[in-house]
């Protein structure tokens, strides 16, 4: 019989995150040396070209803008107990909201935009997180399955509509029509010379209000509580007289609003239009970013700053050492989350038992919990 | 399981011959968990065929120490003596090689085997059945006879009685040589009268030479069939005795280290007006078997009505259909004059609202959300009410506030509403459940398994809270598979037996065996033909 030993809450949020992240970077390191280049160089190279300088940072925040929205999609969702892996086609189908706007309301104002831009994308990225809510709460089809198969059904239906329905005539590439004017984002560039030439953008305000939202939401609104409820124990929740079904359709309609507004910042904030698989990945990383961010808001601010660096940092590397290639930085950023994500519990035992051995009381609390428990 | 364990060394081998008439010892056995001294200098002394109870409050270290017997824990120190010798028991195969057999309160049984395939499952002795199979019948015809422990051996375990599937339990830790037998809380699952079976058993056991050691809380098993009696407390024995020699009051006062009140003492009822009734309730269960037959009946304000009844016979299923969290097939719930709509998921939100308080069977998997701090789960089921924030934003100050009173009046400790609910013993766990629903002021109170592992002390406070609530004039509705506690607390009792009340009875008048007779089906089908 083994107790479990909790450990200290800075140790779960701060330092586990930590020595995984270090892991991580010494097994790239690892990695790196195989190949002939200097590790040492390179997480300077990483580093410096995520933080080092105006457009740098500038990058790294935008990257973060996106995996903030999918970060707490994940994390709203995994606070009611529902794993929702369809980020990513949710924030793919939300780019039609976001283009939407942005084609028919080219012709006005970027203030007027930017609402109703968001309104349409959280709105398209709801209705697509909908169904696989509606198929889980009605027919009891398991969200991790559908929300993937989702995702499949979101890039198909993209690919169809951007070849045969959305490409303006004589354009070759399957791409929307461009937003020329009112319809772009501005980019703190404009106002911010020191961003140089990073897409940052309007969206970094929205991710910042969208964190503050999401952490009212779930630790202070009574909906939050009743989300918390089903999250931890839905028998309890069927008990207090919440509906599990409605709550199952309502919280992935908001885990996908959150997901859908990775369109605003990408479609109206940089490329001025949808392109195929726009989304790179970025649904799956928010996964990720929860993981390592617990849930937590704060943490997955960090997590998301943590993981857009990596992602301007490999862009970087890939510029400064040409040995390491755009395959070799995938494979790092792979580790990351393989790392900080999947295997987030590997050192968590050893570090449990570490912590037991300087802090006996809590292993005494442990045990008469345990104890109390079994007992019969 | 090195080879010394079972050898003695020349020092004791004296004492092999000499057939000391103890079974068991156990000599300053000490077992920390961390600084938590789960077991601190416990020595007992089990005389070999004898029925010895060990009693004590959850927590109290019984089940460690038997544990530690079993094989399952290892002690920091102390010594084991089986038979006069000194025995190093490393794991349960070991044990059971010491002649120590175990009967666990959850049995371990493949279900749709036979009983002879269960019996011999893990003990068998070729890679070909048959022979282990034949050799195994004629042992267990010759079990069946020495300790008059009737079973069919070609019987699916599933569809043999809970009292049967328990002898096969004991069948089981015979077969394999037992000589000293464990029984982990025997009676809970049992009627009364399957009970008394076992108790025979018990006794036939005994007088062929067996050993029988009996963990249990029921302190009237404990008077009625064992010969001495050992209470633990707080990870120390504080007494062992004959059990002639003692009185159900004198073991409680050990167990809990203070003077207890074990009789409910409680007026006369004074029923109202009828608040709660049910009309022809039909409710399926999770896999959509019909558990509830078409069950009616009333309470009226100020009454406890009781249903008494073996776990399973559709109790939990009624509980939690006239509490909203189950779908009726058919059937009316009526509070107050009010037919309840309870359909839907979230039907309990709505019995709640019409003033239907429910104290679940089951707290830790339905009534408490054991993860929360204590004051969230002070609000749960009343969450959305305007005294937790008018808006959708949560008042918290508010809530902690009224937790911190609650737990103070229902006397949670620690009192403080920030704890995880975890971390609470079971008595606190209930009893913040029961602060929650009575304090709300409900109008009918369905309350399942009120003290389902809890301890003494805090079984009086409960009780007396149940009482207390009657006597506001509060409909009560009480589950429970302890018939004492039925009996005690109940105005009204009505026995269920496989989803039909078959039965009403007089608390004052009824004795157990009728009870017991009803609770098996017995008079019903007497009373149909």
């Amino acid at each position: 019989m083994s107790v479990r030993r909790p450990l200290p809450r800075w140790a779960d949020v701060a330092l586990l995150p930590l020595l995984n992240l270090a892991l991580a970077m010494i097994v790239s390191g690892v990695v790196i040396a195989l190949i002939g280049q200097n590790p040492f160089d390179a997480i300077r190279i990483m580093t410096y070209g995520a933080f080092g300088y105006g457009e740098g940072l500038g990058f790294t925040l935008h990257f973060a803008t996106d995996f903030v929205f999918t970060g707490l999609a994940v994390a709203v969702a995994a606070h009611a107990g529902l794993f929702n892996i369809g980020a990513e086609g949710q924030a793919y189908i939300a780019g039609l909201g976001a283009i939407a706007v942005g084609l028919l309301l080219d012709h006005t104002h970027w203030l007027l935009v930017l609402p109703l831009a968001i309104a349409a994308s959280a709105a398209l990225g709801a209705a697509w997180a909908f169904i696989p809510g509606y198929l889980q709460a009605k027919r009891g089809s398991h969200i991790v399955i559908t929300t993937i198969m989702f995702n499949f059904i979101a890039s198909a239906i993209m690919v169809y509509l951007l070849n045969y329905v959305l490409k303006p005539m004589g354009v070759q590439e399957p791409s929307t029509a461009n937003v020329m004017a009112a319809g772009k984002i501005p980019q703190l560039r404009q106002f911010l010379p020191f961003f140089g030439y990073a897409p940052l953008n309007m969206t970094i305000i929205f991710a910042i209000l969208a964190l503050i939202f999401v952490y009212v939401l779930i630790w202070h609104t009574k909906f939050g509580f009743a989300m918390r409820t089903m999250g931890h124990n839905p028998t309890a929740s069927l008990y207090a007289g919440i509906s599990n079904s409605k709550m199952i359709i309502i919280i992935m309609m908001i885990s996908g609003a959150l997901a859908g507004m990775v369109a605003v910042n990408e479609v109206l904030g940089v490329q001025a239009r949808i392109v195929i698989d726009y989304t790179s990945g970025y649904g799956f990383v928010g996964i990720a970013v929860a993981l390592m961010g617990r849930n937590h808001p704060v943490g997955i601010a960090l997590a998301a700053i943590l993981f857009g660096a990596l992602y301007q940092g490999g862009l970087e590397l890939q510029f400064e050492m040409p040995a390491i290639n755009r395959d070799m930085i995938v494979v790092i950023q792979a580790l990351v989350i393989m790392f900080t994500g999947a295997m987030e519990g590997l050192l968590r035992p050893g570090l449990e038992n570490a912590f037991m051995i300087y802090k006996p009381r809590q292993k005494a609390d442990a045990v008469a919990r345990e104890t109390v428990g079994t007992e019969g | 399981m090195s080879t010394s364990d079972s050898q003695s060394t020349p020092a004791q081998r004296p004492q092999r011959g000499a057939a000391t008439d103890l079974a068991i010892e156990l000599k300053g056995i000490n077992k920390s968990f961390g600084p938590v001294r789960a077991n601190r200098d416990i020595n007992l002394k089990v005389r070999r065929g004898t029925i010895h109870g060990i009693v004590g409050e959850n927590g109290a270290g019984k089940s460690t120490l038997m544990s530690i017997l079993y094989g399952f824990y290892t002690a920091d120190s102390g010594e084991i003596f089986v038979n006069g010798q000194l025995a190093h028991i490393t794991d349960s195969r070991h044990a059971l090689r010491l002649g120590i057999g175990m009967v666990h309160q959850h049995f371990m049984l493949v279900d749709n085997f036979s009983i002879l395939e269960n019996v011999i499952l893990g003990a068998e002795e070729s890679a070909l059945l048959a022979s282990s199979l034949a050799k195994a019948r004629g042992e267990l015809k010759r079990l069946a006879a020495d300790y008059s422990l009737d079973v069919d051996p070609d019987a699916i375990v599933q569809d043999v009685s809970v009292g049967q599937q328990q002898r096969v339990e004991i069948l089981k830790a015979l077969y394999r040589g037992a000589d000293v037998l464990i029984l982990d809380e025997p009676t809970g699952v049992l009627t009364p009268e399957e009970a008394d079976d076992l108790f025979r058993v018990l006794h036939v056991l005994r007088d062929q030479g067996k050993t029988v050691i009996l963990i249990t809380h029921k302190l009237r098993e404990i008077m009625a069939i064992t010969d001495s009696v050992s209470v633990m407390r707080q990870g120390l024995m504080v007494g062992t005795m004959p059990t002639a020699e003692t009185s159900p009051e004198k073991l409680a006062e050990l167990m809990v280290g203070r003077r207890v009140l074990l009789r409910v003492d409680k007026g006369p009822a004074h029923p109202g007006k009828t608040l709660l009734e049910v009309k022809n309730l039909v409710v399926a269960d999770d896999l959509k078997v019909v558990r509830v037959k078409g069950v009616s009946f009333t309470v009226r304000a100020g009454e406890i009505v009781g249903i008494a009844g073996v776990a399973g016979n559709g109790q939990s299923e009624l509980l939690e259909s006239i509490a909203g969290m189950r779908d009726q097939n058919s059937g009316d719930v009526v509070l107050n004059g009010n037919v309840l709509s309870l359909e839907g998921d979230d039907g309990a939100a709505r019995a709640r609202l019409a003033g239907l308080a429910h104290v679940p069977e089951d707290r830790q998997r339905m009534g408490l959300v054991t993860q929360f701090e204590e004051w969230e789960n002070n609000i749960l089921g009343y969450q959305d009410e305007k005294a937790y924030g008018a808006g959708l934003i949560l008042d918290i100050p508010v809530a902690r506030k009224q937790a911190e009173e609650r737990m103070k009046k229902f006397d949670v400790r620690p009192p403080n509403s920030r704890l995880k609910t975890s971390s609470f013993s079971g008595g606190n766990q209930q009893k913040i459940v029961l602060a929650r629903e009575m304090e709300h002021d409900p109008k009918v109170l369905v309350v399942g398994q009120p003290t389902r592992g809890v301890d003494i002390g805090a079984i009086e406070f409960i009780h007396n809270q149940i009482i207390k609530m009657r006597d506001a004039g509060k409909a009560i509705l009480l589950v429970s598979v302890e018939l004492d506690e039925i009996r005690s607390l109940s105005d009204r009792i009505l026995v269920m037996f496989d989803g039909h009340i078959v039965g009403e009875a007089d608390p004052a008048v009824a004795t157990e065996g009728e009870l017991g007779l009803m609770m098996a089906g017995i008079a019903s089908k007497e009373a149909a033909e």
